[in-house]
């Protein structure tokens, strides 16, 4: 890279100078400039292609087709109906129901998830016998289709027969209705999420420790800091970092939580979420509305409103973060 | 150094630019875009879609049909629940892609089919050796101007399956005959027998019934009109056949009959298997699923008895796609499966009931017994049901799926919502999905 940044000055002629050489010469740094500048762009061209064709161009045909009446079977005959999608969605208590569901799982996914996965990374990064096994064995979950694990814990969970009220039972608690209740339901899906994420952000976690220098355990132990004050003083603020993109992470993936809810239910209680939509979240309304009530200008307006909603949680996160800066 | 730097940054550039092209390309072609199987090494290939158990490829049909037309292959995907099943079948023939040939239609989506999609179905109006249907099955998928978009499978006369060990520790008879004359003639006696149970059985837990909603369906498929009146409105919230469907299973739910249960879903299985209950309406194709759900172990415990009423519950097609590449030997081979003796072969091996009238008047239908079921003459018994199924049957484009809000506003009412509040509820999702 050094030699074609030296020739590329060099390259540069003083104007006015004419001649055969001269252009040869100038067409040539054309080219080349064109090449030092240009290549960058065409680097990056390749992702924002696919993001154009897989990203872009969807969001915005989405939020077209949102603007119409339209049924899935007959997506060529649509009627034009502005915002009343909207409107209708805001006054629609299966909206609300579903917002509700979805931050309440997503929060008793997501706070135990990350607090296990930082002890287990914290465990991890201890110097121990095979510990390439446990750390590939952390993974393994993550690598499990949502299909397969969701399934496992609907036996698990289930009301006659399942493991855990079996278990419950040998100790004497009555069967709980897993499936049927709302908060019993709503912890059982977390279960799954938690299962399914907490090696994932472990790891993340993990890599993040090991970048720690270890110079600043040995000042610490110096300083007579116990593990534990090891962990809060020197670990955790050492990885904030890490810990901001796994929030994030796990923010937009409770936000569009859509297969641990469906399997568990199955069938058509899957898809509404329980009988009583008890756990259906916003990834399922979208669902239901395009996919089983075949109406895609509501499903879309759906979409439309979860992206919405990240948008909004972001903007407001910042919003925060700066009050905060200004303020201390 | 440098103009070789250059070159190669050139080429990767080009390659990179080349690469993302061609995956965004990539994405219009593959298996999917074509419709259907073709001919293939001299071979004509037809695909299939289907759902659940239809028997036409679990009994061997397939085979014995590419045995006997040694140039034809035949390849068949079966999805196991009709929901999803219906779903991608929408998506696909929305887009105009990824088709079968040949593809399954459940009774709920006729309507549908009929009134949005006829002309991506073939017509079968004229096909010779088609006119040994019930009379009113054909007419359920055929358009108003005359055209045919399918044949019929089965159909889902109903019965009564109970288990005879739970009756007699419930002090009540176990001989189907008596059984039957129970509750002949009216659902409330059913439901009465179920009270009976309840007080009188000796034993661990069992319900009376598996879910509220299977009485319910049971009683509404009974009548001409379901959700839907003849002219295409919704009547599901006016009809009296609907609301007293609604209150009789209500009842069973409210006062503890049922194992609260929901069929075809996870429960409902463990269920049949650990014998939490003693009595399933089933229509016809529902025997094979409990004889294979409850196993082995409960051979000869259950058995069927005269449902009070007739009803259908349930029922299939085939339909050919329009632009099938291979139409013409799809439709043929449709036709063969829907012909008499496929329907016959297919109700012995798995008792699906056949649609064909033909077939049903057949010695091998009327005379067919089952084993699992403790012998019952299942021939004679579904035979005589389907009989009395109403002649006349009106269809509505989302019966499907009404069908699943009101099993739902029925499980709302085993979970403890009071019937008014759940009957509520399901008229408020039903505008909502059928709005």
């Amino acid at each position: 890279m050094a030699t074609s940044t030296t020739k590329a000055r060099t390259g540069e002629e003083p104007p006015g100078r004419t001649g055969a050489a001269g252009t040869a010469r100038r067409r040539g740094a054309l080219m080349h400039r064109l090449d030092v500048k240009g290549a960058p762009y065409v680097f990056v061209a390749p992702f924002f292609v696919v993001f154009a064709a897989f990203s872009f161009y969807p969001l915005v045909y989405t939020s077209w087709i949102s603007l119409h009446d339209v049924e899935l079977a007959t997506l060529d005959v649509m009627e034009w109906v502005a915002f009343d999608n909207y409107v209708e969605l805001w006054g629609d208590s299966r909206f609300w129901n579903a917002l509700q569901n979805t931050i309440t799982i997503g929060v008793i996914s997501t706070v135990p998830q990350l607090m296990m996965a930082l002890g287990l990374a914290h465990l991890l990064n201890y110097r121990m016998r095979a510990s390439l096994f446990f750390r590939v064995a952390s993974l393994v979950p993550y690598a499990t289709s949502v299909a397969a694990a969701a399934l496992v814990f609907t036996m698990i969970f289930e009301r006659d027969f399942g493991m855990i009220n079996w278990a419950l039972g040998t100790v004497g608690i009555d069967p709980v209705n897993w499936e049927a209740d709302k908060w019993p339901a709503q912890a059982a899906i977390s279960t799954i999420v938690i299962w399914r994420w907490t090696g994932y952000n472990a790891l993340l976690y993990l890599a993040a420790m090991q970048a720690i220098p270890a110079d600043r355990y040995e000042a610490a132990s110096l300083d007579g800091a116990s593990r534990w004050q090891q962990f809060i003083h020197v670990t955790v603020p050492g990885i904030r970092s890490t810990i901001v993109f796994t929030i994030v992470l796990s923010t937009i993936g409770a936000t569009q939580l859509f297969g641990e809810p469906l399997i568990f239910g199955q069938g058509p209680n899957g898809i509404t979420g329980g009988a009583d939509n008890q756990y259906q979240t916003l990834g399922l309304l979208l669902y239901e509305e395009g996919w089983k009530n075949y109406q895609m200008g509501r499903s879309a307006t759906v979409a439309w409103a979860m992206f919405m909603l990240l948008v909004l949680a972001f903007v407001a996160q910042r919003l925060i973060k700066r009050l905060r800066s200004r303020t201390s | 150094m440098g103009s070789l730097g250059s070159l190669r940054t050139r080429a990767v550039a080009a390659v990179a630019a080349v690469g993302a092209l061609s995956l965004v390309v990539g994405c219009s072609s593959g298996d999917d875009s074509v419709t259907g199987g073709g001919k293939k090494d001299g071979k004509t290939v037809i695909t299939m879609g289907m759902y659940g158990v239809m028997g036409i490829k679990e009994t061997g049909l397939l085979e014995k049909y590419e045995k006997e037309n040694p140039d034809v292959d035949i390849q068949a995907e079966i999805a196991g629940d009709e929901q999803t099943y219906y779903t991608a079948l929408q998506t696909r023939l929305a887009a105009g892609k990824g088709l079968k040939d040949i593809q399954g239609i459940e009774i709920g989506r006729a309507k549908e089919i009929t009134e949005t999609q006829a002309d991506k179905f073939a017509d079968f109006s004229k096909t010779a050796g088609t006119d040994h249907f019930l009379p009113w099955k054909e007419s359920q998928i055929s358009t108003e101007d005359g055209k045919v978009l399918g044949l019929g499978t089965d159909i889902g006369p109903m019965a009564v399956c109970y288990r005879k060990d739970y009756f007699e520790q419930a002090g009540l008879p176990t001989d189907r005959e008596e059984v039957a004359k129970l509750w002949a003639g009216d659902w409330k006696k059913y439901v009465e027998v179920g009270r009976t149970f309840k007080k009188d059985f000796k034993g661990d837990d069992v319900a009376y019934m598996d879910a509220a909603s299977g009485l319910f369906n049971a009683m509404v498929y009974g009548y001409p009109e379901q959700y839907y009146n003849e002219q295409g409105d919704l009547i599901h919230e006016t009809n009296p056949a609907v609301k007293e469907a609604w209150n009789l299973a209500a009842d069973a739910g409210e006062e503890g009959l049922t194992a609260k249960l929901r069929q075809f879903q996870p429960g409902w299985d463990p269920g049949l298997a650990n014998g939490t209950f003693a009595t399933a309406v089933c229509p016809a194709w529902m025997l094979s699923h409990i004889s294979e759900k409850a196993g082995e172990a409960n051979k000869g415990k259950w058995d069927v008895a005269r449902a009070p009423k007739g009803a259908n519950w349930g029922g299939s097609f085939l339909g050919v796609i329009e632009q099938s590449p291979v139409k013409e030997e799809a439709k043929k081979l449709v036709a063969w499966l829907t012909a008499p003796e496929q329907q016959a072969h297919i109700f012995k091996e798995i008792g699906n009931i056949p649609s064909s009238e033909q077939a049903l008047q057949s010695p091998d239908v009327k005379n067919a017994k089952s084993e699992y079921f403790s012998d019952a003459p299942i021939g004679q018994i579904f035979g005589a049901a389907a009989q009395e199924i109403p002649d006349k049957q009106v269809l509505g484009r989302k019966d499907g799926t009404i069908k699943d809000l009101f099993s739902q506003g029925l499980t709302l009412i085993e979970q403890g919502d009071s019937r008014d509040e759940a009957w509520k509820t399901t008229a408020e999702r039903i505008e909502k999905a059928v709005g």
